[in-house]
């Protein structure tokens, strides 16, 4: 991508202008490194707006910059920090994907994790913070610091590439490709023109027989159309399951290069959305985007918890009538169970299935004892082992008939 | 081309309460020329920025309500059969009929044309995008960028003027990034105590200063209760509504009507039972 956004007119402008748009470009820079989708147009109405009077105020400049960035709501609550960061020098704390409560960042437990982490990796520091713009180095032509990458280098110790297998991966993306090339269409309301139809389209018939001078020799009949199944899919990525993450993590991208429709989510002792991350092509890179998120692997499992901040800020975007609901986990939660029961009720009532995948399933002697999975499982439509990629395969015949 | 402060008050005259971000996305919306695309929880007034948008500008308001299935022929244009045929056969052996009903007479103008062929810039409202389906979100696209029509039977047809955009969504689906990126973005909030008195106070005929604030507070209060589905303004006014016309001037003197008439905010049989006849006490006790 052409890193800059600078205005057409680039060679009459002056020597201010100049650094104004080279100070904007790299302004530009440090929305695209935040995630933002910033294209060339709007480099171009920025430095327009920037010219139009709109830099008088930086109040104003922030709200009409604002307006013109932002795409969706976790762009529209981040912004105004990162404007301040770069243009006003404040303090600012990063942009950690994690959603839902963000008092949770400061949880006793996560902060314990913290430590405990920092302590395993050595003296990298593990918490969100971005350094204040005043220690950033000079002569950096002003560009805005990008934490996020650097960080993940330092997460050795939950790096899934190097976990996952070669020959597993494989296996793992063939078995995802092929569930969702079987589970792509479902059923919907809407009606399509079709030959063989069950229901008369009345005004097309009419339409397709002008030529007859308006009399209904060749009818037109609707049908249903196809449409895809939604996937949801919503990994454990806590200490209990670290033997399984990383095959699952791949399972997962395969799902979502393949499906239309999916999304997902993971959670230890808080939600994270990863649907983003995971739509890179590439499955290294993705990983590798994944690990920062998936900080706090190694923790606790509070499934209840995640499951209410999913229930309270995701359930109405992701999941309509035609959504399938795959939780991938052990049920050994460490918060309140009963919470567990009331969200896993909650999430019942919305999607049509909830699909409960438990690799400890399969093991010798396993009993569902976990005080977890015991108040989740009646509202479990599916409860079925996922240990092996044949386990995982078995699945394909019931997520096919949804 | 009117400035921020001068829509600010142009939509406050209009009866509209708008917090100051949205005379900026305003006044950027004519000085870029693009399409603004609104967020928000449901009833959080999305829908009536484009009414106080069109009394603004004093232009017409076109409204394209979208949902599941919404196609071409009941969005752009579509061909008045009846009349075709009704053509034909009054004309019957007549050479150029075929020319005649092919022409402009015989067109009926959905939403999206009229939009572009009124001699005055209308406003066009489409309402909940995310309930159409991605291709028609990617057609929408496209006559977003180029705002011409192309009707196979009767050619190009361009705009003769520019439509000021407004789109809303209420987040079921996520829009494409392509969208996204074309349109301006305003994400529409709970209003505060205050813009909510005051959007009472212009709304409700016969609701007085300190009732508006007071329930302003209370549904302020009942927004931080942990509810299925938080009222939003709409239901505010129905609720302020039904208090001024049960003569209601001071809430504290009537917990239970206000208890009873909590109905108009909980839509759910669960948020209901949460609220209990004490906690709307406790709510009541910080409403002074």
């Amino acid at each position: 991508m052409s890193c800059c956004g600078s205005s057409p007119g680039y060679d009459d402008l002056n020597e201010v202008s100049r650094l104004v748009s080279a100070r904007l470009a790299a302004f530009l820079r440090t929305l695209r490194d935040a995630g933002f989708r910033v294209g060339l147009a709007e480099g171009q109405d920025a430095a327009a707006l920037m010219a139009g009077g709109y830099a008088a105020r930086p109040s104003l400049l922030r709200a009409a910059f604002k307006h013109l960035f932002s795409a969706r709501k976790s762009d529209w609550d981040k912004f105004d920090g990162l404007f301040d960061a770069f243009w006003m020098g404040k303090r600012v704390r990063s942009r950690s994907r994690t959603i839902g409560s963000s008092s949770n960042a400061n949880s006793p437990s996560l902060k314990g994790m913290q430590e405990v982490r920092a302590e395993q990796g050595g003296a990298q520091s593990a918490t969100d913070q971005v350094p204040t713009s005043d220690d950033a180095p000079e002569g950096h032509g002003g560009e805005g610091r990008m934490e996020g990458a650097s960080r993940a280098e330092n997460l050795a110790e939950v790096d899934f590439r190097k976990l996952a297998d070669p020959d597993q991966v494989a296996q793992a993306h063939e078995a995802a490709a092929h569930l969702a090339r079987i589970m792509r269409t479902r059923l919907t309301r809407r009606d399509l023109a079709r030959r063989r139809g069950y229901r008369l389209d009345l005004r097309r018939t009419i339409h397709r027989n002008i030529s007859h001078g308006g009399v209904p020799i060749r009818l037109v009949k609707r049908q249903r159309k196809e449409k895809p199944l939604r996937l949801i899919v919503l990994l454990d990525a806590s200490g209990s399951m670290s033997l399984y993450t990383s095959v699952f993590l791949r399972f997962i991208h395969g799902v979502l290069d393949e499906f239309h429709e999916a999304e997902a989510f993971l959670f230890h002792t808080r939600l994270a959305y990863v649907s983003d991350a995971l739509k890179e092509k590439d499955a290294g890179r993705a990983l590798d985007r994944l690990s920062i998120m998936a900080q706090g692997a190694g923790g606790g499992t509070k499934i209840g918890e995640s499951l209410q901040s999913f229930n309270r800020w995701h359930a109405a975007r992701v999941i309509h009538s035609r959504s399938c609901v795959m939780i991938v986990s052990d049920g050994y939660e460490t918060g309140d169970a009963e919470l567990l029961g009331r969200e896993m009720a909650a999430l019942h009532r919305r999607c049509r299935r909830i699909v409960w995948l438990n690799p400890m399933m399969a093991w010798d002697g396993y009993a569902p004892e976990a005080k977890g999975i015991k108040a989740a499982l009646p509202h479990v439509d599916l409860y079925a082992p996922a240990n092996t990629l044949n386990s995982l395969r078995a699945l394909e015949p019931y997520l096919a008939k949804l | 081309m009117k400035g921020r402060d001068e829509i600010a008050k142009a939509l406050a005259a209009s009866g509209y309460i708008a917090d100051a971000d949205l005379a900026t996305a305003i006044s950027l919306m004519q000085l870029l020329r693009r399409p603004l695309l609104l967020e928000g929880e449901a009833g959080v007034g999305k829908t009536e920025v484009a009414k106080a948008l069109s009394k603004v500008h004093a232009t017409e308001l076109i409204r394209l309500q979208c949902y599941e299935g919404l196609d071409q022929s009941s969005a752009l244009y579509e061909w008045n059969y009846q009349r075709q045929l009704l053509a034909i056969q009054a004309h019957r052996g007549v050479d150029s009929i075929e020319d005649q009903i092919f022409s402009e007479k015989y067109l009926l103008e959905r939403p999206l044309l009229a939009a572009i062929r009124r001699a005055q810039a209308p406003v066009l409202l489409i309402d909940e995008i995310d309930r159409a389906d991605d291709e028609f979100e990617a057609f929408l696209l496209e006559l977003l960028s180029d705002f011409q029509v192309s009707i196979p039977e009767l050619g190009t047809i361009p705009a003769i003027s520019i439509p000021h955009v407004v789109l809303t969504s209420n987040g079921t689906r996520e829009l494409s990034d392509a969208l996204r990126r074309r349109c301006l973005y305003h994400y529409v909030d709970y209003p505060d105590v205050d813009r909510e008195a005051r959007i009472i106070l212009a709304r409700i005929a016969g609701a007085s200063p300190s009732l508006s604030l007071q329930i302003a507070r209370m549904v302020e209060g009942v927004r931080k209760e942990e509810l299925r589905k938080v009222p939003g303004v709409a239901e505010t006014l129905d609720w302020a509504a039904a208090l001024v016309g049960l003569d209601i001037s001071n809430l504290q003197d009537a917990p239970e009507t206000v208890h009873e008439t909590l109905i108009c905010l909980l839509k759910t049989h669960e948020d209901r039972a949460r609220v209990t006849p004490e906690v709307t006490q406790r709510l009541l006790g910080r409403v002074a």
